[in-house]
């Protein structure tokens, strides 16, 4: 194990230590530098060079709910929206995709290329009829917030899918189905009982990527004039540029910490060896 | 959806053609049913959308049918527009797949699952797909006329990089943040590709005499080709449909198609065109159609080498 990859760099399929070294270095400080450079912004005392803690600590003292009142609008609604889209992506996407894997597999391609237009239609693209169809949507729901999520449903379509599908690769859902079928159970007990429990790490993986791309979502609300937390962090960039930053930052570490959760639980080894295995046939 | 019937039962030649009764139920009616709720929100959030977007440039404000939109697109502005969008894309992707493809390379013989790699993709994923608004912020931070760069060149060596105009708010200021996002979407996409060369194709070049640069240019390039040009027209559509950091950096102006949509939506009218947005949205579709059709040609072709 210990002579394998010193062979790989002698064929010269794998870099040296130091080539490996010297490449993450360099365009890793390059990728921290802009967010030092935010940092660092975050403690300034107006542009004189001064460093001060006030910009975290008025942010999180008591009375700021009341002075950065839109941005804290702002995280409620996009927290919102992110649990309203999760539960689009759990009630509306994942059954379909079950019902599609055990029931129509002819329909599977079909399915897959309607989970990736999203890529192809983006979101600057879409919004132009969504306005249309949110003055009819607005005629039904009401004007609430919530009602945004109809649209981040389709923005998070492709990663929701990704995720979910590797999943049902992964395990094989059919056979699992029949057993318990044949074992006398219902479907929703071979629903609840087998298909989910084997399921939970795509649809957990499908969750986490969901409320990632949801609180980063900017183009959709802004341009229909709804107040979410980047809209949010714009408009209160204007007359308070500091908080606006840090809130920058911590959507940045939150949407880190989500995604590296997803790295550990939403890939686990079977998943990377079912594909593998289906690349293989 | 015609033939599911028959499709089903030869899917399951081991438990032949008698299954359970509960499921026959299952295959009447009832099993389309439960397709309806994802086809009508498709429907209604996706498919009507996107026509409208595509169809309004068509029409005037009345509702009559035009073709003056669609030559707005013919515009010197809109020409403009469209110009510098597929420059900063086209040089964004460029340098962007070029570096990440480096990174990649650096990666090869880590392990898969080490702490290193499982850093690197989740703060790829988020800088690749998070980034928008804060993006702007950072680079404003950054190289901003405030900047932590800006001022430091200025104090030490007395150089103002911003001697020729703020160009941070205009087209070439947009290159940067860009890239800031390539490359780590270059590293999510073109990582299982490198990941995929075979050692044993090396041992079979070195035991034929080859050498590392036959290797690298007779094997791995040739190989690794339709991968890196379908990444290279993946971030190329990702650059061009790209809206929120143009939009955080550029609060005036439409140097940018995705800006001209933006300035369209808002002041109703531009060149005195009442559905322009609905002309320029046809305009990008068609670009973003012809590239991702290039990526799914090339992206085939990368399967037949992954197995």
């Amino acid at each position: 194990m210990s002579r394998g990859p010193s062979t790989a760099v002698r064929i010269g399929t794998e870099p040296s230590k130091i080539m490996r070294g010297v490449i993450l270095t360099i365009v890793g400080v390059v990728f921290l530098l802009p967010l030092i450079a935010m940092l660092e912004f975050t403690f300034r005392q107006g542009f004189e060079g001064e460093h001060t803690l006030d910009h975290w600590t008025t942010l999180f003292s008591p009375d700021s709910a009341r002075t950065y009142r839109s941005l804290f609008t702002g995280i409620t609604n996009s927290f919102l929206l992110a649990a309203v889209t999760v539960g689009i992506v759990l009630v509306v996407l994942l059954p379909t995709m079950i019902l599609v894997h055990l029931q129509f597999p002819k329909l599977r391609r079909v399915l897959e290329f309607i989970c990736i237009i999203p890529i192809t239609v983006p979101a600057i693209v879409l919004v132009v009829g969504l306005a249309p169809v949110y003055a009819i949507v607005v005629r039904v729901f009401g004007g609430s917030i919530w009602t945004l999520a109809f649209a981040y449903g389709i923005t998070v379509l492709p990663y929701a899918y990704r995720s979910i599908q590797s999943n049902l690769d992964a395990v094989d859902v059919i056979t699992l189905s029949e057993a318990a079928r044949s074992l006398g159970a219902g479907w929703l007990n071979v629903l609840w009982r087998v298909l989910l429990p084997n399921l939970r790490r795509g649809i957990l993986a499908a969750s986490f990527i969901s409320v990632a791309v949801v609180l980063g979502e900017f183009t959709i609300a802004s341009l229909l004039n709804r107040v979410n937390l980047q809209t949010a962090m714009l408009q209160i960039s204007q007359s308070d540029p500091f908080v606006a930053v840090i809130c920058a930052l911590l959507a940045l570490v939150l949407a880190f910490i989500l995604l590296l959760v997803i790295g550990r639980v939403g890939q686990p080894k079977s998943t990377k060896q079912a594909k593998r295995n289906r690349s293989d046939s | 959806m015609k033939g599911d019937a028959e499709s089903d039962t030869r899917r399951h030649p081991l438990t032949g053609s008698a299954p359970a009764p509960r499921f026959s139920r299952f295959r009447g009616l009832l099993k389309y049913v439960g397709l309806t709720p994802f086809a009508v929100y498709v429907v209604i959030f996706l498919a009507i959308p996107t026509v409208l977007a595509v169809v309004t440039g068509f029409f005037d404000a009345e509702g009559g049918f035009t073709l003056d939109n669609i030559s707005g697109l013919f515009e010197p502005v809109v020409l403009n527009a469209f110009l510098s969008s597929f420059g900063v894309s086209a040089l964004s992707a460029v340098i962007g797949s070029i570096v990440g493809a480096l990174v990649c390379y650096a990666l090869l013989g880590t392990k898969p699952d080490g702490a290193l790699r499982s850093v690197i993709s989740s703060g790829s994923s988020v800088l690749a797909q998070f980034g928008g608004v804060m993006l702007a912020f950072a680079f404003i931070a950054f190289i901003g006329s405030q900047g932590l760069v800006t001022v430091f060149l200025a104090n030490t060596f007395g150089i103002d990089i911003f001697e020729n105009g703020i160009w941070l708010y205009q087209v070439p200021g947009l290159l940067l943040p860009y890239i800031y996002f390539q490359v780590p979407l270059m590293i999510i996409t073109f990582m299982p590709a490198l990941e995929g060369l075979k050692s044993q194709w090396a041992e079979a070049n070195a035991t034929l005499g080859g050498t590392r640069f036959t290797y690298w240019t007779r094997i791995a390039f040739p190989v690794l080709a339709p991968s890196f040009f379908g990444s290279l027209l993946l971030l190329f559509a990702n650059a061009f449909s790209s809206y929120a950091t143009a939009a955080a950096l550029i609060s005036q102006g439409s140097f940018i198609v995705p800006l001209q949509i933006r300035g369209s939506l808002i002041s109703e009218t531009v060149l005195g065109r009442e559905n322009l947005a609905g002309a320029l949205a046809l305009g990008m579709i068609v670009v973003m159609v012809v590239v991702m059709w290039g990526y799914s040609i090339l992206q085939s072709r990368t399967a037949r080498w992954q197995r």
